[in-house]
């Protein structure tokens, strides 16, 4: 049953990126903020016609700041 | 701050939703045709290419990698850039992953149907389609990552990790199960034997459920639902938390495909714990999108859209909740080989992939297209008519299921078995006419949708660049503490994590997988020996034509197993089975140990004609293998190649294999013609009933041998 060890060579290594991925992800302040991304994504359906152009990058604007609390 | 202004590529995301559609429909139909061949052995046309072990795969390969593959890239590449706010890396790598897979496609159709497989289910492809899928992934890849690195975003939305895992994963998953040596331009064998082939599939098999169809559309889900339902997800925190632990545990619950076979049973045990805990992140990520649309129920009503995604989600709760139920021995003893797991995996593949699917198409298309969608009544027909044919499809293949296993085991009070296995496969025969009514229902939904959308987009013009504006990151890193050298990788993700995938990788494999697999086949049971020359040959017809497809090759230590197909499948019995065949469904019996059961004439008839044989019997007629020849060209070449994986056929054996073949065909041409029946000695037919009159005998040998010569 070598190949045993191959599957869990090739298991833990993919484990182990997926936890360094995850201390990045905490380190760099992804997860600072777990309101503000679920709404962000929400902003950007409009087209930036010619009026609302300011509108929209107004919402973006605010959810920067939210971020930022 | 500048802002910025910039377009998003909505060309790419139309062309891989029209692909969508387009072997969406295909992939149906032919599982259509499927599910009527199983009560309708006419429907398989008595044609190589019409008959059920090709079109099968066909049916499998087509509805996960090109309809739900399709998708995924089609939801990639629409979210990614606005979740990133900046267009695709490049639209060069985006043509080329585009018409890559569109190319793939077409030519894992054509191969399959034309009988090249390595007969793994689910990467039933050759090497060099293997070898093209790994390209196109590393394309997709590139384009992934460099829109990822310039993104105006700082924070990478769940739905990009959830794309990032798929990526990595899948990589990975595809290129260990892909070690095959090659024979010919289209043929290779496993690089990998028996037991440790088996481990290997359903390790890769089990994580393709998982990361082909199951976290790339919960990545699509956490941003099509918050949008069709415009509120966010009902908590940001508990999908972070259940992607990670989804795709840490994930990865290990592969040997439940596995349960009472030939696999040590620590390996069994550590799948089946890994896989009642796959419960928590699957029901995190199931109820995450559920209560998304708290408050928004009302409009769950009225939009087909929503009705979609509830009715998919709601699927991946159930089939997620069956899963780890399946994976719980006492009951995997009973749904493993039935039914049980057809019906699983089209409520999980019908209900959530499907549905989803649909949902987001019908979500997409009037967006790209700036027009409403043509009809919402008809959007509504499709829905009601693909959740009956989906209750009308799992009811039947539950009730199948388990009547059918529930037979298999059912014994007389005189101590022997209830039923022939063909008396339990008439009696669920009217199940499959309604599953095959439910598919039907199913696919006409398919069809009206295509109608539905197609009138939409000439209706619309498409918006192929879509304008949108915002402000660049700018480079300011926050610094936590103390600077440590390794700072600077993980402030580069993109690079930490393909440069520790690769480095990983090309160790662990090249160390490993020679030196450990080939001295590892040193055989366990000294009477197993290598198949001969014709058998091979005979051995390649089985898997060409998909035989692996109906009849599993594995005598689990049950009472009714043994009674019914002998003694139980030992580990070391196959350790010369580039690939394995053990199988995961039992249309047909077990073969394990067919061999000398019945006389070489029977096989010959039961081949031409089935149910001249059996009465009653669905399986189709292979009626060519008596008038095509062997191939024995190709003998010497696979000859090599399984010494190559360590198969101890003598040195230079190669050059008088073709000499033995002839010898023994000659024989079982000699046994047929003692029952009257004229055959030349170099047809198929001839091989295909070497390999099955040698298979299960070596064991069987041992003391037979003392007693007979």
């Amino acid at each position: 049953m070598s190949v045993i060890v191959l599957l869990l060579i090739v298991s833990i290594s993919i484990a182990a990126l997926f936890l360094l991925a995850f201390i990045w992800n905490v380190k760099n302040g992804q997860y600072d903020d777990e309101t503000a991304p679920a709404i962000r994504i929400l902003f950007d359906d409009k087209k930036p016609a010619a009026g609302s152009a300011n509108n929209r990058s107004e919402g973006v604007t605010t959810a920067k700041k939210t971020e930022n609390i | 701050m500048q802002v910025e202004t910039f377009y998003y590529d909505n060309r790419i995301v139309k062309n891989f939703a029209f692909a969508t559609l387009l072997w969406g429909a295909v992939g149906m139909l032919v599982g259509l045709l499927a599910a009527v061949q199983m009560y309708l052995p006419a429907a398989n046309f008595g044609l190589p290419i019409t008959t059920f072990g090709r079109i099968r795969p066909l049916h499998t390969n087509a509805v996960i990698f090109a309809f739900v593959g399709n998708g995924i890239f089609m939801g990639v590449y629409y979210s990614l850039q606005r979740l990133c706010k900046a267009p695709m890396f490049s639209k060069t790598l985006s043509a080329i992953h585009f018409w890559g897979w569109q190319l793939i496609i077409v030519s894992a159709a054509i191969t399959l149907l034309a009988g090249y497989t390595t007969g793994k289910e689910y990467a039933e492809l050759e090497w060099p389609i293997d070898i093209a899928i790994t390209l196109v992934w590393v394309v997709f890849g590139v384009n992934m990552f460099g829109t990822i690195l310039q993104r105006r975003e700082k924070h990478l939305y769940v739905a990009i990790w959830f794309f990032i895992a798929t990526w990595i994963t899948v990589a990975m998953l595809h290129i260990v199960n892909s070690f095959e040596m090659p024979v010919s331009l289209f043929k290779s064998y496993s690089w990998y034997a028996g037991v440790q082939d088996a481990l290997v599939q359903w390790w890769y098999g089990h994580n393709a459920v998982a990361f082909f169809l199951t976290t790339p559309y919960l990545g699509i889900m956490y941003y099509f639902l918050p949008k069709a339902a415009n509120r966010p997800v009902y908590s940001y925190r508990l999908s972070i938390i259940h992607f990670w632990a989804l795709i840490f545990i994930y990865i290990w619950a592969g040997p439940h495909h596995l349960l009472y076979t030939a696999l040590p049973d620590w390996a069994q045990s550590l799948g089946v714990v890994f896989s009642v805990m796959l419960i928590a992140p699957s029901w995190g990520g199931m109820l995450n999108g559920l209560f998304t649309l708290r408050g928004a129920w009302d409009k769950v009503r009225e939009d087909p859209v929503l009705k979609f995604m509830v009715v998919a989600i709601t699927c991946y709760g159930m089939a997620t909740f069956e899963g780890p139920l399946l994976s719980l021995k006492s009951v995997n003893a009973i749904s493993h080989f039935s039914d049980w797991t057809i019906a699983h995996v089209h409520v999980g593949a019908l209900g959530w992939n499907g549905f989803l699917t649909f949902s987001i198409l019908y979500w997409l298309i009037p967006r790209l297209y700036r027009t409403p969608l043509y009809s919402i009544r008809l959007a509504s027909t499709h829905f009601w008519i693909g959740t009956i044919g989906i209750v009308l499809y799992a009811i039947p293949m539950y009730w199948a299921g388990f009547t059918q296993a529930m037979m298999w085991k059912q014994f007389t009070e005189e101590g022997t078995l209830a039923f022939q296995f063909l008396e339990t496969v008439t009696h669920i025969l009217p199940l499959y006419v309604v599953r095959s009514v439910g598919g039907l229902l199913y696919v006409v939904g398919m069809f009206i949708m295509v109608y539905n959308l197609v009138k939409t987009v000439k209706a619309g013009s498409l918006l192929a660049a879509e304008e949108a504006q915002a402000a660049p990151l700018t480079d300011h890193q926050v610094v936590y503490g103390k600077e440590y050298w390794h700072k600077w990788i993980e402030r580069r993700p993109v690079q930490m994590l393909v440069f520790s995938f690769v480095l990983v990788a090309i160790g662990g494999l090249l160390e490993l997988i020679p030196t450990f697999l080939i001295k590892s086949n040193i055989p366990t049971i000294a009477a197993v020996k290598p198949y001969t020359p014709l058998e091979l040959q005979g051995r390649d017809l089985y898997i060409s034509n998909g035989c692996y497809v109906c009849h599993s090759q594995m005598i689990r230590p049950f009472r009714d197993e043994v009674a019914r197909y002998g003694e139980y499948s030992k580990a070391g019995e196959f350790v010369y089975d580039h690939p394995f065949q053990w199988g995961s469904k039992r249309t047909g019996p077990d073969l394990a140990r067919i061999g000398n059961k019945y006389p070489d004439s029977w096989h010959y008839n039961h081949m031409l004609e089935p149910a001249s044989m059996s009465p009653g019997s669905v399986m189709p007629a292979y009626s060519w293998m008596l008038d095509d020849a062997i191939d024995t060209a190709s003998t010497p070449a696979k000859i090599r190649a399984m010494q190559k994986l360590g198969v101890p056929y003598p040195e230079g054996y190669d050059r008088i294999a073709n000499a033995d073949l002839m010898k023994q065909a000659e024989m079982i041409r000699g046994h047929l013609a003692a029952d009257k029946i004229k055959t030349p000695a170099n047809r198929e037919i001839i091989a295909m009933i070497a390999y099955l009159q040698r298979m299960g005998t070596d064991i069987k040998t041992v003391p037979a041998t003392a007693a007979a010569r």
